[in-house]
């Protein structure tokens, strides 16, 4: 059998991902795993996505050659412009998706967990759009430093739930959301934002995000005359915008994959998020993967600059790609995340959000020769960070 | 024989608790077990507290959070339960969640487990194939019985399967929400206890999930063997503290 690292027909990625759910999840997850793939790949709901992916959402990105970033670090970076897609990120390729599987499954009501509110804006969008109710958890905390999204998904109608327990953060949120869900199984349907979760999560997240990797291939054989590059980079928290431009490259392996983590203060200050190097073989929402946690089990809270990357586990195909060194794992600091950031801006016009910064940030120690063609997911724009970036640089 | 198998043979309707080990205290654990046995509780459910509890409720979720700021780790717990087969006779079940369980290693945890004379676990993230395929072995082999779960939503096809792998009781939850008092039990849960009671199962059905007093206690045994009560029992130690546990234990068995 040929090698591959896409999920098996258990719902694995090596021995990462399954569904370790409690029971009273298993009829939704099963209901959703039976019909994913017959519901994507029917040739209206392809056409459905296709058309707001175009018209909606803007696509397709561009991608654009780097040329004074390129003539800086003397190699050929391209920019895969997920930052101009409506609401500004790459999040809204998933939620597209999922919006209108939920229609199919005859949902009505929308639940998601949010982090920073990049994943809740971006299902509060879809939920206006198709008039369907929406429901976001968002830990206390998160909420009170992330006033702009929250004020976004209200004007959107959603309603913005607090979750106060735990440590009232993502991982609370996406815990109260998988509560909400046990609570409501007939009519809710539960969009999760990343490449976590239970299978088919991983999976089917990925495969809407899949449509980046899709557009790099035309888009670079248009330009260079093939269709792959030598190096895919991308930031990863849960991982859901690297998963989208991996995606059709992950059994090709001419294309090494760059995974970029978020190493906070430090990989070793005890602030970091740098899941691969501090994470261990463990179960979080319902996924087998590495996660950050004590000797005795408990999951710990990570940190970041950024609140997009400070998930304490990472999605179960990244574990894999990890586990099994298709990918390379690079961390990069708040401070060498920051500094590239300002200098994207400088060089290129384009202000980016903190967790790509954090991919802009390996040129400064990750060598690519002259010749070698480098695509780097550019998952955000930086409107949302705009504060952090002012109390950093004291602009 | 299993002390959970003999307790299931006696012809009465059980009443288990469940309580978060180290709370309200580290060191409340054996205590509150030995009480619970005095008071005439017929099971035990010790809770291993977990940072992500996700089938549970705010009261065991709050208890858990407690639990785990007292300092309760799985390695705590056993030394704890070293002496514990002293002074109980009862059945004894851990109910925690899979991660903090495969940190510790799964065999050693059921070694543990023997050691210390636990007779079950009750593992709500543990999906039904893994445990069949990975881990059933391993649990007979140190004789412990995996408790699993059904719920209103679970297929008939599926409790037969399940029914079919227990070799102790199935645990039935009571409603689609996560743990939690409820006053009352309504129609819907009426027909789901009567459909479960008339499946014939091999195994006996404990009811847990929103059992909170007398009258849901008779409720949920009507049909079923017996129930189990959480976050009710939490509550109590919340507010009155482990000096009143028999207090507790006869309003629900009707005593008072």
């Amino acid at each position: 059998m040929k090698k591959t690292y896409h999920v098996n027909e258990k719902g694995y990625y090596g021995t990462f991902g399954g569904a370790y759910i409690p029971e009273m999840l298993y009829p939704n997850v099963e209901e959703l795993r039976q019909q994913y793939l017959d519901i994507m790949y029917e040739e209206s709901f392809q056409k459905e996505f296709k058309q707001l992916l175009k018209d909606y959402v803007g696509r397709p990105s561009p991608l654009f050659y780097a040329e004074r970033l390129s003539a800086k670090y003397n190699t050929k970076i391209y920019l895969k412009r997920e930052d101009l897609n409506h609401t500004g990120a790459h999040k809204v390729n998933n939620t597209i998706g999922q919006i209108l599987m939920a229609k199919r499954l005859g949902k009505t009501r929308i639940i998601a967990e949010t982090g920073a509110g990049q994943h809740g804006v971006a299902t509060a969008t879809v939920c206006a759009l198709m008039g369907m109710e929406c429901i976001v958890y968002m830990g206390e905390i998160d909420i009170s430093r992330q006033a702009p999204n929250v004020a976004r998904m209200k004007m959107l109608g959603a309603e913005v739930r607090a979750a106060k327990s735990g440590s009232r953060t993502l991982k609370d949120a996406t815990n109260e959301a998988i509560r909400d869900w046990i609570s409501n199984p007939v009519n809710t349907h539960y969009i999760i934002g990343s490449v976590v979760g239970p299978h088919p999560y991983p999976d089917m997240v990925a495969r809407f995000q899949a449509v980046i990797s899709e557009e790099i291939e035309w888009q670079l054989q248009e330009k260079e005359g093939r269709s792959y590059p030598d190096h895919v980079i991308a930031c990863v928290g849960g991982g859901s915008n690297a998963a989208g431009a991996f995606y059709q490259y992950l059994d090709d392996e001419r294309v090494n994959l760059i995974a970029v983590e978020a190493a906070g203060k430090g990989i070793h200050s005890g602030e970091s998020a740098a899941t691969s190097v501090l994470g261990e073989d463990g179960i979080i929402h319902g996924s087998r993967t590495l996660l950050m946690q004590t000797k005795d089990g408990q999951i710990t809270e990570p940190y970041s600059i950024s609140a997009g990357l400070d998930y304490p586990g990472v999605g179960p195909m990244h574990a894999h790609l990890y586990d099994s060194k298709r990918a390379e794992f690079i961390s990069i600091t708040d401070d060498e995340a920051m500094t590239a950031g300002l200098e994207l801006s400088q060089l290129e016009g384009i202000i980016p959000a903190i967790e790509t910064s954090h991919a802009l940030a390996i040129f400064d120690t990750r060598k690519f020769k002259e010749d070698e063609i480098i695509v780097l997911n550019l998952s955000g724009r930086g409107d949302k960070d705009l504060n952090t970036y002012i109390d950093y640089f004291k602009l | 024989m299993n002390r959970i198998n003999q307790k299931l043979q006696e012809d009465k309707k059980l009443l288990s608790i469940y309580f978060t080990a180290g709370y309200p205290s580290l060191n409340d654990t054996v205590g509150v077990i030995e009480d619970l046995e005095k008071s005439g509780v017929d099971m035990i459910e010790i809770g291993l507290p977990f940072s992500d509890p996700l089938a549970d409720g705010p009261t065991i979720q709050a208890s858990s959070t407690q639990a785990l700021e007292n300092g309760m780790t799985s390695e705590i717990l056993f030394e704890q339960l070293k002496d514990i087969r002293k002074t109980v006779s009862i059945p004894l079940i851990i109910m925690g969640y899979l991660n903090p369980m495969m940190q510790y290693g799964i065999e050693a945890f059921c070694l543990k487990c023997k050691e210390v004379g636990v007779d079950g676990l009750i593992i709500p993230d543990m999906p039904v194939d893994v445990y069949h395929n990975d881990y059933q072995a391993i649990f007979e082999k140190y004789g412990l019985i995996n408790v699993f779960l059904i719920t209103p939503q679970t297929s008939e096809d599926r409790i037969r399967f399940i029914d079919s792998i227990s070799n102790g009781f199935i645990y039935m939850v009571s409603s689609a929400g996560t743990t939690g008092a409820k006053n009352s039990f309504g129609n819907t849960q009426e027909t789901y206890f009567d459909r479960i009671g008339n499946m014939n199962l091999k195994n006996p059905q404990i009811v847990g999930f929103g059992i909170s007093n007398h009258e849901t206690f008779t409720q949920a045994t009507h049909k079923a063997k017996g129930a189990i009560i959480g976050s009710a029992f939490i509550k109590h130690l919340t507010t009155h503290g482990t000096k009143t546990i028999d207090t507790f234990v006869n309003s629900v068995l009707g005593k008072q």
